[in-house]
């Protein structure tokens, strides 16, 4: 029963992390982190129009989610994405994804016939 | 934003030895379509319309599926849209966003290739997707019942 159980745990990490990504400015965040790499508020701030506060507010959220993380650098803090609570974000994907190909197989079983 | 169409959409590509209007046939005809699908359809595709039918995979239970028909592009072309893994029975997911499914044909020295996009899914609903992920492991858990049935342990 280890498929089970392991895709019974993939489930319920992902549940919070869904939620916390449900927000434009925090996919955006995300994004640039993924993008980018490890940035600070001042860079993450610089030529957007949400206010350090907010993103401050916003990473949090993601942090308790544990999207992402920071780590003290100077006087700045770093914050850098957690790749493995991402690719649970992509669990869901990847069962759809396996029901095509699993469906493809039998349409190839069928016209080939 | 590399990561938002990451989790936007899917993929896939296959190449069938086949010929094209074979394959046409299986994609245009609901029948058809049901049967490799794993669904039983109600009513003909056409375009504009919407055809109503029941998923048949073991492991799901008694699940409505609604398909909106974009376009039919004969041979070449055809497009829906649906609720992806609609798999609750008496949840109204009407009014909740879809995705589109498209199947793009090409004729290759082999037969056909057939390319699949389905995309839309950042605008799925947080909860639906983490109770599809649980659905999903349902069934897993009901089909493992199964087999354990089947072979008498």
């Amino acid at each position: 029963m280890s498929v089970h159980s392991a895709g019974w745990r993939e489930a319920s990490r992902a549940a919070p992390m869904f939620a916390a990504l449900g927000d434009e400015t925090r996919l955006a965040l995300v994004a640039r982190l993924s993008s980018e790499g490890p940035l600070s508020i001042t860079r993450l701030a610089a030529g957007s129009s949400v206010t350090r506060q907010a993103i401050t507010k916003h990473l949090n959220v993601l942090a308790t989610a544990g999207l992402v993380s920071d780590l003290r650098r100077g006087r700045e803090r770093i914050w850098e994405l957690e790749p493995e609570q991402m690719d649970a974000a992509r669990a869901y994907l990847e069962h759809v994804s396996k029901r095509w190909d699993e469906a493809l197989g039998r349409l190839k079983q069928l016209v080939e016939e | 934003m590399k990561l938002h169409n990451a989790t936007d959409r899917i993929e896939k590509g296959i190449v069938l030895r086949a010929p094209r209007s074979r394959v046409w046939r299986a994609l245009a005809s609901a029948d058809e379509f049901g049967a490799w699908f794993g669904m039983k359809l109600e009513g003909d595709f056409a375009p504009g319309g919407r055809v109503h039918g029941q998923i048949t995979l073991p492991g799901h239970g008694q699940v409505t599926v609604e398909i909106a028909i974009e376009r039919m592009d004969p041979e070449s072309r055809m497009s829906y849209r649906w609720h992806p893994y609609a798999v609750e029975s008496g949840v109204d997911y009407s009014s909740e966003p879809t995705t589109l499914v498209e199947f793009h044909l090409e004729e290759v020295a082999e037969g056909t290739r057939l390319r699949v996009v389905e995309s839309g899914f950042d605008r799925i609903p947080a909860a639906r997707r983490a109770e599809a992920l649980r659905m999903n492991d349902a069934g897993w858990a009901e089909q493992l019942e199964n087999i354990a049935r089947h072979v008498g342990s």
